[in-house]
C-alpha cells in the first residue's frame, strides 16, 4: 500500500524541486480586472454643441497613486445629452475593454448616476431580464447655470429587483462596488 | 512465601481429591522461551504457582478441566483440557503490551519538557469535535481561544497569540500550510489525532525556536505491539448546516511489532444559520485520508505515514466588500447585505485547499545510551482562493499558491542516567513557494525559496525526589530568497529605493522585478524547574526566549488582498520578533479535585501587527490600507482551570482565561486580544445506565473593553452626496453567554463492539452574538442553535 502512495509523492517532490529552481524567467502579472480608465461621454442632441468628456485615469490600478480626473467641456443649461460609459484596462496588452464584459454580463451589473442639482439621468439600455445596465443613458442638464459633482458607481451582483434600483436609486442595490468615481461638472 | 502458599494449596488439593488422580505437569515460558517462574495455574479450586524454572505440577481428577494460566504483563491462557492420564502441558504466554504501558505511567523516569505544564486533550474529548476542527477542540484548554473567519475557519490562539506564532506539530512534523494567513485554518483532520497537547510559550525547543505563542502537538493513536485489529467509525449529523460527517479508522497491530492503520473522513455541510438569517455561502466539504505502516522493535523501528487533506470552504457572501463605502454600508446596516435561502452550494468567494504530507521516521535504541530518531517529511500545500470575478476570469482563482516543504530532523535522547537526561538534535528545511500567475491577479506572496537549519539541546536534571531542572538552547538559521514584482508606484511609496535599490533585477514597465534575499539568525532558550511540593501539589516555573523571523506575508504583501477587501502592505525592513516569556503554574491534584493556576508575562519586542493606516483611492473608490508595523508589546495573563468531583456521579469543571495586551510604544491596547473567557460545565454520569453522561456547559465571553481605536473617517456617498463617515471597525462586540447541552450513552452492539450515541445542543437559547475574534463579526451574527447527533462505533 505504502509504495503506491510514495511513488507519486516522490514524483511530486521531484517536479517541484525542478520547477522552482529558476525564477529568472518569471514574468509580472498585469492585473486583468483592474479598471484603469473610466470614460463618460455626454454627447449633446444639439449637434452644434461640443460633447463633454469625463475621464478618470488610474495608471497603477490598485497601487498608491490616486486616479487623475479630467473634465473636458461644460454642459449647456436645459440640454439633453446621450451618455455612454466606457471602462478599460490599459495595463494589459492589448488594452482590455471591460465595458464589453459588463455588457455581456449585464444582468449582474448596474451603473448608478447621481448629480444632485446639476441634472437628471434616465437609463436607455436593458439587460436580458429587461432591467437597466447603464452603459447607455440620457442626461438632462439643469435649466440654470450650476456646478456640482457627478458620481458614477458600478455595482457587481446588485439586487436588480429591489425597490427603486431599476429607477437608478442605489439605496437597496447591495452588491459589491466595482467603480466609484466623482467628476466635477459645470452647467453654464 | 509464594512457594509456601503453593505448597499449601497442593497439599489441600491432595487431601480433597483422593481418587483417580492424574498428574498434570509442564513448563510455562514466554515467547522467547524464557521460563516464567511464579505463573499462576488454576483449575477449579486447585491452584499452583510455577517454580523459578517455570515448571509446575498439579493433580487433577479425570475429566474435562478449565485451566487458566496467568502472569503479570502477559495475556492469560484460558483453556479446556480433557485429563485422562498423567499428562504434560507446556504453555507459552504472550506479552500484553497494553498492560505493560499502564504500568509505565507510574515510572518516574525523566522526560523532556517537564518544567512547563502541558495541557492535553484525549481521544474522548477529541471525538466530540469529530465534525469540527482542531481549533474548536483546543478551546477546551484554558488560555486557548480561537480566531475565526465565519464558523468553519478556526485558528487556535494561545495566550493571545496565533498564526505564525503558534507551531502546529502534526505527527512529529511541523505543519507548513501557509499558516501566516489569518483566514488560513490548520490543514489537518482532527480525526487523525489520538492525543493533542499544548505547550504554552517557547519552551518546546525541539519543535522550533519561534513558538512565541506556543506549540500544539498532535499525536496519532498508539498501536499496541500485539495481534489486534480494531477500529472506529463516527457518524455526525448537525441541524445547523444540515449535514454532517463520517469518519472511519482501522488499526492493525501484530505481535511481531508491525502495524498499519488507515483513516478517512468525509464531511458535507451547507450554509450555516444565525438565529435570524442564513449565513449565505458558508458550506464546507472535506475529504481526508491517511494511512501508515510501522514497525516497533525493541531496538529499532520505523513509521511511514501519508495523509491527504482536501477542503472546500465557502466564505460568507456578505463579507465580500468592494470598497470602503460597501464596508460602511455593511457595518452600519447591522444585517448582511446578502442572505439567500439555504443551499448546499458553495459559490465564490471560497477556498480550496489540499495538503499532502508524507513522512518516514526511523528510531534506533542504543541499549544504555539512548534513542536516535531520524525523520524526513514532505509537505505540499496547494491553496486556491476564488473571488467574485467578472468575464473570463470568473472561474479562475484570485490566489493560487503551491507551497512545498522538505524537512529532515535528527534527534538523540539519552537514557544512560537516572538523574540527567539530554536531548539534542538538528533539523533542516527547504521550502519553495510557487505563486501561479495565471490568476490575473498580482500575488501578494511571491515565489520564494526558503532554507532553514536549526540545532538544539535540552538538558533535564532530577536534583532530588522533588526537584527537576531543565535548560535548553536553540539556534536557527533562516534564509529567504524571493522573486517579487513591485509596482513602481508602490516601490516609491514604500520608499524602498533608499534601502533596497540593489535588489532590483529587472524593469517591466510599470513594475520592478526584485530579488529580496534575507538571512535571519535566531537564538532561543528556555530554563525551568518543577517542584513536587507534596503528593498533591506541583509547582512549575519557566522562562523562555523565542525569536521569530518575519513571514512572507509580513515581508512582501503589497496590494489589494481580495479575500479581505483591504490593501495590505508588508515591509522588507521588518526585523525578527523577540519574546521573553515568564510563566509559572501551581497545580493541585487529588482523587476528587484538580486545580491549576498559571499566570504569565510575555514581553515581545518588534511585535509585528497589521493595523489600518489610512485610505487609498482607485477607480473602485477608496480602500482601507492595513500596514504591518512593529511595536514593543507586553502580554500578561492568567489561565485557571478546576475539576471537582463533588458527588459520586457529579463533576464540575471550570476554565478561566484573561490576557492583557499592551503596545508599550504607544501605551494603548493591542488589537485582537481575546476577551475574558469563563467556561463552566457540570456533568452527571451513571455507568450502570449504559454509561450515561449528561452535561450542561456555560460559555461566557466578556466584552473586550481594551482595544486600539483604529476607526477612520472616509467620504462615503449617501444619496449621491459624499458624507465624511466614521468607519467603525475597532469597537469589539458586546460579550455573550451561551449554554450548551451534551449527552451520551453506550451500548454493546455485537460481540466486542460498542456503540456510543450522543446528542448535543449548542447555543440552546439561540442567542444572537458576535465574537470579537471572528473576522465576519462586522457583517453578521454568529452561528445559532445547533442540534447534533453522534453515533460512534468502536470495534
Amino acid at each position: 500500500m505504502k509504495m503506491i502512495k510514495l511513488v507519486p509523492m516522490a514524483l511530486i517532490a521531484l517536479f517541484t524541486f525542478n520547477s522552482c529552481s529558476s525564477d529568472d524567467d518569471a514574468q509580472p502579472v498585469n492585473e486583468e480586472e483592474v479598471i484603469t480608465t473610466v470614460t463618460v461621454t455626454l454627447t449633446p442632441q444639439n449637434l452644434l454643441e461640443l460633447p463633454v468628456i469625463l475621464i478618470s485615469n488610474d495608471i497603477d490600478g490598485n497601487g498608491p497613486i490616486a486616479p487623475q480626473i479630467t473634465v473636458t467641456g461644460t454642459l449647456t443649461p436645459g440640454e439633453t445629452y446621450t451618455g455612454t460609459v466606457s471602462l478599460s484596462n490599459i495595463l494589459t496588452n492589448p488594452v482590455d475593454d471591460i465595458s464589453a464584459e459588463v455588457l455581456e454580463e449585464g444582468h449582474e451589473h448596474q451603473f448608478f448616476f447621481n448629480a444632485p442639482g446639476v441634472g437628471t439621468f434616465a437609463y436607455t439600455d436593458l439587460d436580458v431580464n429587461g432591467k437597466p445596465i447603464g452603459l447607455e443613458f440620457t442626461f438632462l442638464a439643469a435649466a440654470d447655470a450650476v456646478s456640482g459633482n457627478l458620481t458614477v458607481i458600478l455595482r457587481h451582483e446588485p439586487i436588480k429587483t429591489a425597490e427603486g434600483v431599476a429607477e437608478g436609486i442605489i439605496t437597496n442595490a447591495g452588491g459589491a462596488t466595482d467603480v466609484q468615481v466623482v467628476f466635477p461638472i459645470t452647467v453654464q | 512465601m509464594r512457594y509456601f502458599i503453593a505448597l499449601v494449596f497442593l497439599f489441600i488439593g491432595n487431601q480433597s481429591l483422593v481418587y483417580s488422580q492424574n498428574k498434570v505437569s509442564g513448563t510455562i515460558t514466554n515467547e522467547k522461551n524464557e521460563p516464567l517462574g511464579g505463573s499462576h495455574i488454576h483449575s477449579g479450586t486447585a491452584f499452583v504457582i510455577s517454580d523459578p524454572n517455570g515448571n509446575f505440577m498439579m493433580n487433577l481428577p479425570s475429566g474435562a478441566h478449565r485451566i487458566i494460566v496467568s502472569y503479570v504483563g502477559y495475556k492469560a491462557v484460558d483453556t479446556l483440557v480433557d485429563v485422562r492420564n498423567n499428562m504434560v502441558l507446556n504453555l507459552t504466554l504472550k506479552q500484553d503490551i497494553s498492560a505493560l504501558s499502564e504500568v509505565l505511567i507510574y515510572d518516574k523516569s525523566l522526560k523532556t519538557n517537564t518544567t512547563v505544564d502541558r495541557q492535553v486533550l484525549k481521544v474522548a474529548q477529541l471525538e466530540r469535535y469529530s465534525s469540527g476542527s482542531i481549533g474548536d477542540a483546543l478551546k477546551e484548554i484554558s488560555g486557548v481561544s480561537t480566531l475565526k473567519t465565519g464558523s468553519t475557519i478556526v485558528k487556535p490562539v494561545i495566550n493571545g497569540l496565533h498564526s505564525s506564532r503558534v507551531l502546529i506539530i502534526n505527527n512529529n512534523v511541523r505543519l507548513e500550510d501557509q499558516q501566516w494567513g489569518l483566514e488560513h485554518a490548520p490543514n489537518l483532520d482532527i480525526n487523525t489525532a489520538g492525543k493533542v497537547s499544548v505547550i504554552k510559550g517557547a519552551s518546546g525547543l525541539q519543535y522550533g525556536g519561534d513558538a512565541i505563542g506556543g506549540v500544539v502537538i498532535i499525536e496519532p493513536p498508539v498501536i499496541p505491539v500485539k495481534d489486534t485489529l480494531y477500529g472506529r467509525t463516527i457518524l455526525n449529523g448537525a441541524s445547523n448546516g444540515r449535514g454532517g460527517s463520517v469518519s472511519s479508522s482501522l488499526f492493525k497491530g501484530y505481535q511481531t511489532g508491525w502495524n498499519w492503520n488507515l483513516q478517512g473522513t468525509f464531511k458535507y455541510l451547507g450554509d450555516v444559520e444565525s438565529p435570524d438569517y442564513v449565513l449565505s455561502n458558508t458550506g464546507t466539504r472535506e475529504n481526508n485520508f491517511s494511512g501508515g505502516v510501522g514497525f516497533k522493535g525493541k531496538h529499532s523501528g520505523f513509521t511511514a505515514f501519508f495523509s491527504y487533506y482536501d477542503a472546500t470552504i465557502g466564505i460568507l457572501s456578505a463579507s465580500h466588500i468592494g470598497n470602503i463605502a460597501d464596508l460602511v454600508g455593511a457595518i452600519n446596516s447591522g444585517t448582511p447585505n446578502t442572505a439567500n435561502d439555504f443551499t448546499y452550494n458553495i459559490a465564490a468567494p471560497r477556498q480550496e485547499v489540499r495538503h499532502y504530507l508524507g513522512k518516514l521516521n526511523y528510531y534506533q535504541n542504543f541499549s544504555d545510551l539512548g534513542k536516535l530518531t531520524l525523520q524526513y517529511a514532505y509537505q505540499l500545500n496547494d491553496r486556491q482562493e476564488y473571488d467574485i470575478r467578472r468575464g473570463d476570469d470568473r472561474n479562475k482563482p484570485s490566489l493560487d499558491l503551491l507551497l512545498s516543504t522538505h524537512s529532515v530532523l535528527a534527534d538523540f535522547e539519552t537514557s544512560s542516567s537516572k538523574i540527567a537526561r539530554y536531548k539534542f538534535g538538528v533539523s533542516g528545511t527547504y521550502q519553495n513557494n510557487f505563486a501561479d500567475t495565471d490568476t490575473g491577479v498580482r500575488p501578494l506572496i511571491p515565489n520564494y525559496d526558503k532554507f532553514e537549519a536549526g540545532i538544539y539541546s535540552i538538558a533535564t536534571f532530577a536534583l532530588n525526589d522533588t526537584w527537576e531542572l531543565e535548560t535548553g538552547l536553540r539556534y536557527d538559521y533562516s534564509r529567504i530568497d524571493a522573486t517579487k514584482f513591485y509596482l513602481k508606484s508602490r516601490w516609491d511609496e514604500r520608499n524602498y529605493d533608499a534601502d533596497f535599490s540593489d535588489i532590483i533585477t529587472g524593469d517591466f514597465g510599470t513594475q520592478w522585478k526584485t530579488n529580496p534575499d534575507f538571512t535571519y539568525h535566531n537564538f532561543s532558550g528556555s530554563i525551568g524547574a518543577k517542584h513536587q511540593i507534596n503528593t498533591n501539589l506541583t509547582w512549575f516555573t519557566n522562562a523562555s526566549l523565542a525569536n521569530r523571523s518575519p513571514n512572507p506575508s509580513e515581508l512582501f504583501s503589497d496590494g489589494l488582498h481580495h479575500a479581505t477587501g483591504q490593501i495590505e502592505l508588508g515591509d522588507l525592513r521588518l526585523k525578527n520578533e523577540k519574546a521573553v516569556k515568564l510563566s509559572t503554574t501551581l497545580a493541585y491534584t487529588s482523587d476528587t479535585f484538580a486545580f491549576e493556576i498559571n499566570p504569565y508575562l510575555n514581553i515581545i519586542n518588534d511585535f509585528t501587527l497589521l493595523e489600518p493606516v489610512g485610505l487609498e483611492q482607485s477607480n473602485r473608490g477608496a480602500f482601507p490600507v492595513w500596514q504591518y508595523r512593529q511595536v514593543n508589546a507586553r502580554l500578561m495573563g492568567l489561565d485557571v482551570s478546576a475539576n471537582y468531583d463533588f458527588a459520586k456521579n457529579l463533576n464540575f469543571r471550570s476554565t478561566f482565561a484573561y490576557v492583557y495586551g499592551e503596545d508599550r510604544n504607544n501605551h494603548e491596547a493591542l488589537i485582537d486580544m481575546p476577551p475574558i473567557n469563563w467556561n463552566n460545565s457540570i456533568h452527571y454520569s451513571k455507568s450502570e445506565w449504559h454509561h450515561l453522561i449528561l452535561g450542561l456547559q456555560s460559555e461566557w465571553l466578556f466584552t473586550q473593553n481594551r482595544f486600539p481605536d483604529n476607526d477612520f473617517i472616509a467620504d462615503v456617498p449617501i444619496d449621491g452626496v459624499f458624507v465624511p463617515t466614521n468607519v467603525a471597525i475597532s469597537q469589539p462586540p458586546k460579550g455573550y453567554h451561551q449554554l450548551n447541552f451534551s449527552s451520551e450513552m453506550q451500548f454493546n452492539a455485537f460481540e466486542k463492539s460498542k456503540i456510543t450515541v450522543g446528542f448535543n445542543i449548542q447555543n440552546i437559547f439561540n442567542t444572537n452574538y458576535r465574537d470579537y475574534l471572528n473576522r465576519t463579526r462586522l457583517y453578521v451574527d454568529d452561528m445559532g442553535r445547533n442540534f447534533t447527533m453522534q453515533i460512534k462505533l468502536n470495534y
